[in-house]
């Protein structure tokens, strides 16, 4: 049986559409994965399938329970760990464990054993005694991944597990989350805006604008929306891509002196280009698809070009509060 | 029904832990009653002195203090909420199962409680500051402190409820506790004030609690609140202040309840 099953889900606050239509269905064991820039619903999809929202359309299923009618059986059983630390920073890691194990109604003969595994597991064991304030953000992840499975869920809910961490640590954090795949059959639905992290995933949902634009494996979403990638510079860059889209049917795209495109098995195509390419080019290559590519194809747009415009945004509004 | 007692009890449970674990807070919510009482009581002693023949300014003020100090924490819990909602911790608390009216009594139940432990706190150093109390007094004083805590910890929950910034918090401060202070009585004796202050004062439901508290404190020496010619007991003043307590609790469970 489904750990998640959504149909139709569809949120929207006043005029905004955070999520249209969305189905989906996780299988126990799984990690789903939602791959998508800041703001495409992402975390509105989490809110509503953990019952913080209230869905406008459609309905999900959690667990064989009902996000809307059967909202405490759904919270027993998920574990959670939001984008922001949500962890009493006046109190030890232990005392929040406790805590979230009374909130939870943990046995008291299952607690303290689940206790030490989850800590130890999460290398956090010997900092136990430590408040929070002491605690880097890393740790903090880590504690709240802890947390989260204390109440042995079927499923865990993971927004944004890595976003502010460094690489270090992020691959750490992997490392819990596969490793607790394989111990407890846990199912995971995670969001990312990072492609390659997406690729740890079985399964991934493409999601813009609120809707989801492709669901598959890593794998299949590369073979059917990538292509190889084909990058070369030529002497005249701007006919060489009318050249490339009027004589070769290519998409080409331009970029810091650059023409990107994609075709299939690039190693066939490029010798035949070389030989009976008008222009005089100056460099070529060639390399496998990447999310990134897959995400570029689909929504027609990167999604770090986006978050350079929402830095570049946040950068304006800066300066106009301080009265430039 | 088992249910709201568990969220109450686990939700309680947290807010003394987290104050039995924050030092600064619990010296901090000391220091500016025993300042208050003090230097306003070197100041003032005289004056209160003329204005109450016969009364013992200590004796006068420390009744007062003793409710500032309950009112102080028990608003400033309730509003602590505000901190949960900024810190994130109150998201782990909205997507337990707890029942979320529980979650509210349950953070009402622990400020007021906190509040009365500081209360109580008072009252241990009485003697030594030099204010004479009786085991009739003190078992007279408690059930007063813990409607009055009860009462305001709900108010400070309606304020925080809903209130997204850390800069409301203080906002609360100077424009809900200090009025609520100085318009109640604390400092000085109600008779023969301005008449505003006077209907302000009478306005304000912290005034009665003082009174009651006063009245258990000096007994008959104290006036006790006039309201339209009828002068209010103990049992009247303790009553009126449950029921805008129960008002208040009310409100802030339907106004917490509400939110998405």
């Amino acid at each position: 049986m489904e750990v998640i099953k959504a149909k139709n889900l569809a949120k929207t606050f006043g005029k905004l559409e955070a999520v249209k239509d969305v189905s989906f269905e996780v299988q126990p064991g799984e990690i789903f994965g939602f791959l998508g820039p800041n703001g495409a619903g992402k975390t509105t999809t989490i809110n509503v399938l953990c019952t913080l929202l209230a869905p406008t359309k459609g309905e999900a299923i959690v667990n064989g329970f009902n996000i809307i009618k059967e909202r405490d059986q759904v919270r027993s059983s998920i574990g959670l760990v939001f984008q922001d630390p949500t962890l009493d920073d006046y109190l030890t890691a232990e005392q929040n464990l406790r805590f979230h194990a009374y909130a939870y109604s943990v046995p008291k003969a299952t607690l303290e054993p689940r206790m030490k595994e989850l800590l130890e597991m999460v290398e956090l064991w010997d900092r136990r005694k430590d408040k929070i304030d002491t605690y880097s953000g890393g740790m903090k992840r880590r504690l709240e991944i802890a947390r989260g499975l204390l109440h042995h869920p079927k499923v865990l809910f993971l927004d944004e597990p890595t976003l502010g961490l460094d690489p270090q640590t992020r691959s750490r954090i992997w490392t819990h989350i596969k490793e607790l795949r394989k111990r407890e059959n846990l199912a995971i639905f995670m969001t990312t805006h990072y492609m390659d992290e997406a690729e740890n995933c079985d399964r991934i949902a493409v999601i813009d604008y609120g809707a989801i634009v492709a669901l598959d494996t890593p794998e299949k979403l590369k073979d059917d929306f990538g292509g190889d990638v084909v990058t070369i510079k030529t002497e005249d860059n701007d006919k060489a891509e009318s050249l490339l889209k009027e004589q070769y049917q290519l998409q080409p795209n331009q970029e810091n002196g650059m023409i990107r495109f994609t075709v299939q098995h690039g190693e066939e195509f490029l010798p035949g280009f070389v030989s009976s390419f008008p222009l005089r080019l100056l460099s070529i290559g060639l390399r496998r698809p990447t999310l990134e590519d897959v995400f570029l194809k689909l929504t027609g747009r990167a999604i770090r070009e986006q978050e350079v415009d929402q830095m570049q945004q946040m950068f304006r509004r800066h300066q106009r509060m301080r009265g430039h | 029904m088992t249910k709201l007692f568990h969220s109450i009890q686990v939700i309680s449970y947290r807010e003394f832990l987290r104050f039995i674990q924050d030092r600064a807070r619990m010296i901090s919510s000391f220091s500016m009653p025993v300042l208050f009482l003090v230097i306003f009581g070197a100041g003032f002693g005289k004056l209160i002195g003329q204005m109450m023949p016969g009364v013992d300014y200590l004796q006068f003020m420390y009744p007062g203090i003793l409710a500032m100090t309950v009112l102080m924490t028990s608003i400033m819990s309730g509003v602590s909420i505000v901190w949960d909602r900024e810190f994130g911790f109150l998201k782990e608390v909205l997507v337990s199962p707890l029942n979320r009216s529980g979650i509210l009594l349950g953070k009402a139940v622990g400020a007021a409680g906190i509040a009365i432990m500081q209360g109580l706190i008072m009252l241990a150093i009485a003697p030594i500051v030099g204010v004479s109390l009786s085991l009739g007094i003190v078992l007279g004083l408690i059930p007063l402190i813990i409607i009055l805590s009860m009462s305001l910890s709900a108010l400070g929950l309606l304020i925080g409820a809903r209130m997204r910034s850390q800069q409301g918090f203080q906002l609360t401060m100077q424009l809900v506790i200090f009025p609520m202070m100085f318009l109640s009585g604390i400092f000085f004796p109600l008779s023969g004030v301005a008449t505003w202050l006077e209907v302000l004062s009478k306005i304000n439901p912290v005034t009665y609690a003082i009174d009651a508290i006063r009245q258990v404190f000096l007994g008959t020496q104290a006036a006790g609140v006039t309201i339209f010619g009828h002068t209010m007991a103990i049992w009247e003043s303790a009553l009126l202040v449950s029921a805008v307590g129960v008002v208040l609790l009310i409100a802030a469970i339907w106004s917490f309840n509400r939110q998405e």
